[in-house]
């Protein structure tokens, strides 16, 4: 049973699981688009300040990343980002230069599977909704324990 | 297929910035370009003449360069959180931005909530040594926003051809000459910019008893904010027999809790004493505050409530605290933790205005004091547009601050619109996020789910100063119950978990999610709307509050 009572200026409802599980009868809608835009802007234009980038494109080779990346994207050739060599090539010996920055690694199958969203998956999901790929506050904010 | 098979991966969730070359770059090797792999290093920006020559000139110049540049195209004053939601925000406009940061402290941006939180909670000391700690996702994470090879040193930041962040440790600035925008370091040097932003955060207030204290005194106080802070109070707990937090707020009540756990296992004594009559009585409403003070007592912490430290002195190598209704703890450590003090010492010397009420340089919504100069984190008091003028001290601000003080510094032009949030958790089973406004004087109107046997958390609470042996005692016997006691929590109300709503001129100014997770996104609706004509039990079920856990 839900009840509900007043301390001083403050008011105090409990309710049951089945109670808060009916629909809400609330006016507001809070099913709208997310307020961030993601990595793709709706122009079709990259948005370089998406949280989901960390501090690639801030970073030392920030500007090559860019650069590597806008290519990719913005691509036509077959297969995609095959007309990119010269920039990968820039953006690749930027990072060699910064190994602590961008290990090299010898990579398994099973990190692979553990590596998460790549570029190309970046680029082709951030298309199609606002939402950024990673949440802000997994890059912004030190993740509380709340969010497990 | 180039960027998923072949070359890059980006190695994330959280952070996208570590990326993999691998070895086995074959869709750019089997395009068998002629172009040599022996590329010239980097030209620096040069003059009319010749690759090589240029290069050589620069090489002069860079040899002959200052150590502190006489120019900053982005001058960053403070090298916090703001600083850095500054520099990536800037950087993510301006590709090429040449960004100096100038810190105080001597060591690079990092962010602050793991000293008082995560840090305190981890098993692998050797991790807790160097500053990292595990994100809820099970990956390890520094405290620092980004390593050393991240920045550029300053020498060298006006010859970098793609521009970078460079950190200035150790020095502070002292003067702005915001007409001729120039600012003035502690050592004399100058330097010029063409935007600036202030991020000087604060440091932590003390009480003025303990300002006239004895050296004996001061030298067993930690007035806690940094790193070192940090390490002093993580090494002191060791081997101390008791320690005493002033201080009832968030920094305080999570020490409280992560000193109390450590008082578990070393049979430390751990006391936290404060004015209010429960823990962060300032945000919670009081029922709640005096619930979550029985919460931070199951941790293993003596909380004194509605008291505050009358004259502090030394006695039998111990400090003695002198309380205000005549009773004492003797203690052999003291951490303050009662505020923030904004650092505003620019004000005076650059003619910089400070808000009356809230501290703060005075910003406008979008966070511009003069023009071409910027505030964002705890030394601004901004105007909200939906809240009014404020002035927010906690993380999340700081970087939502920093990053929109950053687009304005490129231009954007844009208010303060996308509110910050903050959390806390007290121990390992009450955790709270919130939003807006959330001062326990404003009316409240909460939501808790009704306890399940399986989230009831009073068990815990019987709990409260088990097991605690300590040779630090009371000189009197202070009550430790809260005065007048508390009428709640009775047997059926316990707040597991719920949502509260902040109102003033009937309109939601705050909301505090209470052990509800990863709502914020539908909080930051609600408060954007507002809610007036709302059932706010009706909102409550918009949270789902008993699905979280």
């Amino acid at each position: 049973m839900s009840y509900c009572r007043k301390e001083g200026k403050d008011e105090i409802i409990f309710a049951t699981k089945e109670d808060l599980e009916s629909p809400s009868k609330a006016i507001i809608n809070v099913q709208d688009e997310e307020e961030e835009p993601g990595l793709i802007l709706p122009s079709g234009e990259i948005n370089w300040n998406c949280p989901c980038l960390g501090g690639m494109a801030s970073g030392p080779c920030g500007v090559d990343f860019r650069e590597a990346f806008s290519c990719f994207h913005f691509s036509k050739a077959e297969p995609k980002g095959s007309d990119c060599f010269e920039q990968f090539k820039t953006m690749q010996e930027c990072m060699l230069d910064h190994p602590d920055l961008y290990p090299t690694k010898d990579v398994e199958d099973k990190d692979v599977a553990e590596m998460g969203p790549n570029l190309e998956d970046l680029d082709e999901n951030s298309g199609e909704q606002n939402t950024p790929v990673v949440s802000e506050k997994n890059d912004v904010d030190v993740a509380s324990k709340g969010e497990s | 297929m180039l960027w998923k098979n072949d070359v890059l991966y980006l190695h994330g969730p959280p952070n996208l910035k570590d990326v993999h070359i691998e070895k086995g770059t074959k869709v750019i090797v089997s395009k068998g370009t002629t172009k040599s792999s022996d590329q010239p290093p980097p030209v620096p920006p040069a003059g009319e003449g010749g690759a090589a020559t240029a290069a050589a000139v620069a090489v002069d110049e860079l040899s002959n360069a200052p150590e502190i540049p006489g120019h900053a195209q982005y001058l960053l004053i403070g090298g916090g959180t703001a600083s850095f939601g500054a520099f990536r925000a800037i950087k993510g406009r301006d590709a090429k931005a040449k960004i100096l940061i100038v810190a105080e402290e001597d060591s690079l941006p990092y962010m602050r909530p793991p000293l008082s939180k995560e840090l305190w909670f981890s098993d692998d000391k050797a991790a807790v040594s160097q500053l990292k700690f595990k994100q809820w996702n099970g990956k390890e994470r520094s405290i620092f926003f980004e390593p050393e090879g991240f920045f550029t040193e300053p020498k060298k930041l006006p010859f970098q051809e793609n521009g970078g962040v460079s950190v200035l440790k150790g020095r502070k600035v002292i003067k702005l000459d915001p007409s001729e925008r120039k600012a003035v370091l502690d050592n004399g040097a100058e330097i010029t910019y063409d935007k600036c932003l202030i991020a000087t955060g604060g440091v932590p207030r003390n009480l003025p008893v303990i300002e006239k204290a004895s050296p004996e005194v001061m030298k067993r106080t930690i007035l806690f904010r940094n790193i070192e802070d940090f390490r002093r109070l993580d090494e002191v707990t060791k081997t101390a027999k008791s320690v005493t937090i002033i201080g009832g707020g968030f920094l305080g009540s999570e020490l409280a809790c992560a000193l109390g756990k450590r008082g578990k296992e070393t049979g430390m004594k751990v006391y936290q004493v404060f004015p209010q009559s429960g823990n962060m009585g300032l945000v919670l409403p009081e029922y709640l505050s005096q619930w979550a003070t029985k919460k931070v007592g199951s941790e293993g912490v003596d909380v004194i409530v509605n008291k505050s430290v009358q004259s502090v002195k030394m006695q039998d190598n111990k400090i003695n605290l002198a309380l205000s209704d005549g009773s004492s703890i003797l203690t052999d450590q003291v951490v303050v933790a009662v505020g923030l003090q904004p650092n505003v010492a620019l004000a005076k010397t650059s003619g910089l205005e400070l808000d009356d009420r809230h501290d703060g340089f005075r910003v406008n919504a979008e966070l511009e004091a003069r023009s071409n100069i910027w505030v964002a984190g705890d030394a601004a008091c901004f105007y909200d547009i939906k809240l009014g003028r404020r002035r927010v001290e906690h993380h999340d601000h700081a970087v939502v601050s920093g990053r929109l003080a950053g687009e304005n510094m490129t231009g954007a032009a844009k208010p303060y619109w996308h509110q910050s949030m903050f959390w806390s958790d007290l121990g390992p089973e009450v955790g709270y996020e919130a939003i807006g406004i959330c001062d326990s004087t404003l009316p409240t109107t909460a939501v808790f789910a009704k306890a399940t046997e399986k989230d009831t958390p009073k068990a815990v609470v019987e709990k409260t100063g088990e097991g605690i042996r300590s040779e630090t005692e009371m000189a009197a016997t202070p009550s430790f119950q809260p005065s007048p006691p508390p009428k709640v929590p009775t047997a059926e109300e316990d707040f597991g978990k719920g949502v509260v709503f902040y109102h003033r001129d009937n309109v939601i100014v705050g909301i505090l999610l209470w052990n509800v997770f990863n709502k914020m996104p539908i909080a930051r609706k609600v408060l954007k709307d507002g809610g007036e004509n709302e059932d706010l039990y009706e909102v409550a079920k918009l949270f789902n509050i008993h699905e979280s856990s």
